[in-house]
């Protein structure tokens, strides 16, 4: 975010060490707060895909769990750009990588859906019982 | 000698001993299409015979050609051999020579002091047998005898093989042999030799059970390939004693370092004898000498040309270019020489004997050729290998003509080979008749015909040899053998072609019945009693044959009749051969005799005191008559006389008074049963090897049958014992045992594990999630205490 520094510098030139130091926070966020928020995004996902019953549910649940770990990817590639560890972007086009499966995973998973949906009449998830001894 | 160097572009005359390598070619190249093409394409009897006829008679032109441009070109290349560069190449590449043998100990020879040390070289050389074609004066007389005299024979078998199913099989097989034949001679290394030795035995084979349906001639070609195949084992031996000895198998290679071995005189067996004891061998199973003749008069089963060609003219006479082509080698060896002496004598006297009985008139000149060939082993074994192969060319002559009149006979007489079944045929036949006649003579050894010159100078110079001793007994065995040749040739003479025709007087066999309907023969009133004379194919060789018999023998005209010289130059066979034949040193010849100054005193001295003792006819009625011509002389009207006394009985015998045949042979009855029976050789053979071969046969299937195939099926029962065994036990106790455990674990783990699949899909989900929780707890925990 460095070619905003111009704008933030012109727009709180007046501005006391306070705000000075806010600015800074926005400016170079700490790495634990995106890892704090990647793991209840996880712990979300997680509680979701163990006790929702509607398979579509589980599913968003696990695109949330998708979702904490892309945050942790972009956060690490962000937090490794600065400490000059690593290639800079490889995060970054894990990510990508990660956005794609997902979507694939969506079309295949949702269309499971509808043919167990078309046989079983269900997509609750536990009417669905096959695997039993 | 304009016309000698018309020059065709750079072509000349003179250069042709460079393409002899042609000569061997086109046989096979017209046995190759009249037997691959042939059959497929049905080629007519013309085309095949054209192929086959010309490819001979381009060979003969070409070998005339060559062997005109080497002796008496302007090259001046005579008395070296020609060793062909063009068609050669490497043809056996071998590795190094250990030159095993040849290691030269003193006791082994009585070498004279200035006699030229023998140096066995003990660095190896290398083996490459090459595929070389040789021109010497010895392979051009072979060379001009297996293409003209086989040209003849071609054109004969044209007539004689007319309408025969196998026309072309028939003569893919002769030009196949007419290859292996100039391979044979014209090879410049023993290897080759073999490869044409073998390829002559096996066209021989072939040629004799041409008839395979025939049991009789498929039995004989059995026995001419057996009993090769012991003859050949000698020659091989030998032939790998001389590439261990001299490290190479070519013969200008052989023949010189040869000469500078000792000489293994009477009595001394060295590694020159062993040599030449397995050339012998090979020599005698190839030319049908005495241990191993039994193979040449059955092999008369084959067609008549096959008889005159191989079994008479050309590869029968192998086993002679092989003596004179490893001249050096025997004449090392006296008591080989002995050896060789002594068996072609008694081979000729044996056959000969036999002849005098046999009615087959095939069988008859089958018994001539043994006879005539053991002449020829006698004249090498006496050291006149030239004349040796004199003889050779003079009976390819006269008894190629016999055979082929006798072909011709057949022919007319639709089949029928006994003689006692004609008589009278002279004037059915009279171009054979008239022909027979000119072979008949010359085979009886009358002056001019040509058998007299080489027959007479074979016993002239067996009486007068000085190379071995018993020359005396030799010379008297081979004149009782040529009465007997004499007589037993009238007596063919005239029961076939003289006397009364005999042959109305029996039914005729089926096949002559068939014969006569087939209608070959456009006579209208063709009557298939009477013998009709054969086409102009068959009779034309006749009388080319009879010329040769009658003047052929000019080419080794008698010294006697020429005041004591060799003239004609090199014309004169004895002249164009002596390049060939090795001089031993005069001091280690048998006797002290010098030819050129004979002196009586030393001839008595040879007859009394002779260091190897022994007692030499010639020499002692030189001491009497005081003048080798005058000798000479005495022995040609002693051979003249022989033959007038061989014929005279023959024509007292069986023209004057038949009677006295029947007589006789029933006073001389045992003498004429064991003639008859051919001395019960092939009987004594049956016994002691055949019915031996199948004893040890029998034997051997008793042994494989009992102890072999018992210890397989025993072996075998073992085997299936164990396996019940094992197998029990694996069936009972091991699958037991595992299947109790089986069941124990499954009736007792069953409850517990199942109780997992429960089969929400959330339950495993947590499964994974707590497992999840407990590594990262357990890595934390880890990480953290540490």
């Amino acid at each position: 975010m460095n070619y905003l520094t111009p704008v933030f510098g012109l727009l709180f030139q007046e501005t006391n060490s306070r705000v000075s130091a806010a600015l800074e926070g926005i400016k170079h966020p700490d790495l634990s707060k995106f890892l704090v928020i990647a793991a209840i995004l996880f712990i979300i996902g997680v509680a979701g895909v163990l006790t929702r019953r509607n398979i579509i549910v589980i599913f968003m649940s696990i695109e949330l769990i998708l979702n904490a770990a892309n945050l942790n990817f972009i956060a690490f590639s962000r937090y490794l750009q600065d400490t000059a560890i690593g290639s800079p972007l490889s995060g970054q086009v894990f990510t990508v990588f990660v956005i794609v499966v997902a979507a694939a995973e969506a079309a295949i998973g949702l269309g499971i859906v509808i043919a167990l949906y078309r046989n079983r009449e269900t997509i609750w998830i536990d009417e669905i019982d096959l695997l039993k001894w | 000698m304009g016309w000698r160097t018309l020059d065709l572009g750079h072509w000349t005359l003179d250069l042709m001993y460079k393409y002899i390598w042609l000569v061997p070619l086109l046989p096979l190249l017209a046995a190759a299409i009249n037997g691959i093409f042939g059959r497929w394409f049905r080629f007519s009897e013309k085309l095949i015979g054209a192929i086959a006829v010309g490819s001979v008679a381009l060979s003969f032109l070409i070998s005339l050609a060559a062997i005109y441009s080497y002796g008496f070109g302007s090259n001046q290349l005579w008395p070296r051999p020609y060793v062909s560069t063009q068609a050669s190449f490497t043809w056996i590449a071998g590795g190094a020579v250990k030159q095993s043998l040849g290691q030269v100990s003193p006791e082994t020879s009585a070498k004279p002091a200035n006699a030229p040390k023998a140096v066995p070289t003990e660095t190896g050389s290398l083996l490459n047998v090459q595929w070389t074609y040789q021109l010497d004066p010895l392979s051009a007389v072979f060379m001009l005898i297996v293409t003209g005299v086989g040209l003849c024979i071609f054109v004969f078998a044209t007539g004689y093989m007319h309408g025969e199913a196998g026309f072309y099989r028939f003569f893919a097989y002769m030009g196949l042999f007419m290859f292996s034949m100039l391979v044979l001679v014209m090879g410049s290394n023993f290897v080759m030799m073999f490869v044409g030795w073998e390829g002559v035995g096996l066209c021989s084979y072939l040629l004799i059970g041409y008839y395979f349906n025939r049991e009789e001639a498929a039995n004989a070609s059995r026995k001419a390939f057996i009993t090769n195949r012991v003859g050949d084992f000698g020659f091989m031996l030998a032939v790998f004693a001389v590439i261990a000895t001299f490290g190479s198998p070519e013969y200008t290679n052989v023949v010189s370092q040869a000469a500078n071995y000792p000489v293994e005189t009477l009595g001394h067996w060295g590694l020159m004898s062993w040599i030449a004891l397995g050339l012998m061998i090979g020599a005698c199973g190839k030319s049908a000498q005495f241990p191993l003749h039994v193979w040449l008069p059955d092999a008369m089963a084959g067609p008549t040309p096959v008889s005159a060609l191989i079994h008479a003219a050309t590869m029968v006479t192998a086993g002679l270019y092989m003596l004179t082509r490893t001249n050096v080698i025997f004449q090392h060896s006296q008591t080989m020489m002995l050896v060789v002496a002594l068996v072609g004598a008694f081979t000729a006297i044996f056959a000969a004997t036999i002849g005098i009985t046999q009615n087959d008139i095939k069988k008859v000149l089958a018994y001539s050729t043994v006879s005539q060939l053991g002449f020829m082993f006698l004249a090498c074994g006496v050291g006149a290998f030239v004349i040796g192969i004199f003889h050779v060319m003079t009976h390819a002559f006269f008894k190629a003509l016999m055979f082929l009149g006798a072909g011709s006979v057949i022919h007319g007489m639709h089949h029928e080979q006994d003689m006692r079944m004609m008589g009278g045929l002279k004037k059915y036949m009279p171009y054979t008749y008239w022909t027979f006649l000119a072979g008949w003579l010359a085979i009886c050894g009358i002056i001019p015909f040509s058998g007299f010159w080489s027959k007479d100078e074979i016993l002239w110079n067996a009486a007068s040899t000085t190379q071995i001793p018993l020359g005396w007994l030799v010379w008297l065995i081979g004149t009782i053998a040529a009465i007997c040749t004499a007589f037993y040739m009238t007596r063919l003479v005239a029961m076939t072609f003289w006397g009364e025709a005999r042959f109305r007087q029996h039914e005729h066999s089926m096949e002559h019945e068939a014969h006569a309907q087939k209608k070959e023969h456009p006579t209208p009133h063709h009557d298939p009693h009477v013998p009709h004379e054969s086409p102009k194919s068959m009779w034309v060789p006749l009388v080319v044959l009879a010329v040769l018999a009658t003047i052929g023998g000019f080419a080794g005209i008698s010294t006697a009749f020429t005041g004591g010289k060799l003239v004609g130059g090199k014309m004169n066979i004895v002249n164009w051969m002596s390049p060939v034949v090795w001089r031993p040193h005069a001091e280690v010849r048998f006797g002290t005799i010098d030819n050129s100054s004979p002196e009586p005193s030393e001839a008595n001295a040879a007859e009394t005191g002779s260091p190897h003792g022994g007692f030499n006819l010639a020499h002692t009625v030189e001491g009497k008559l005081h003048s080798e011509t005058a000798t000479e002389w005495v022995f040609i009207i002693i051979s003249l006389l022989v033959a007038g006394v061989g014929i005279g009985l023959g024509l007292l015998f069986y023209v004057k008074s038949p009677q006295l045949a029947d007589i006789w042979s029933a006073r001389l009855a045992p003498l004429y049963r064991a003639s008859y029976n051919k001395y019960w050789i092939d009987e004594f053979y049956g016994w002691a090897f055949t019915r031996r071969t199948m004893d040890l046969a029998r034997g051997v299937f008793a042994f494989d049958s009992k102890v072999v195939d018992g210890g397989v099926n025993g072996s075998a029962w073992l085997t299936r014992l164990s396996s019940l065994i094992t197998g029990g036990t694996d069936k009972y106790f091991v699958d037991g045992l595992v299947n109790a455990i089986a069941n124990f674990v499954t009736r007792l783990m069953s409850p517990i594990v199942r109780a997992a699949q429960t089969g929400f899909t959330q339950n495993y989900a947590l499964v994974m999630v707590v497992g999840l929780l407990i590594a990262v707890a357990v890595y934390l925990f880890r990480a953290f205490s540490s």
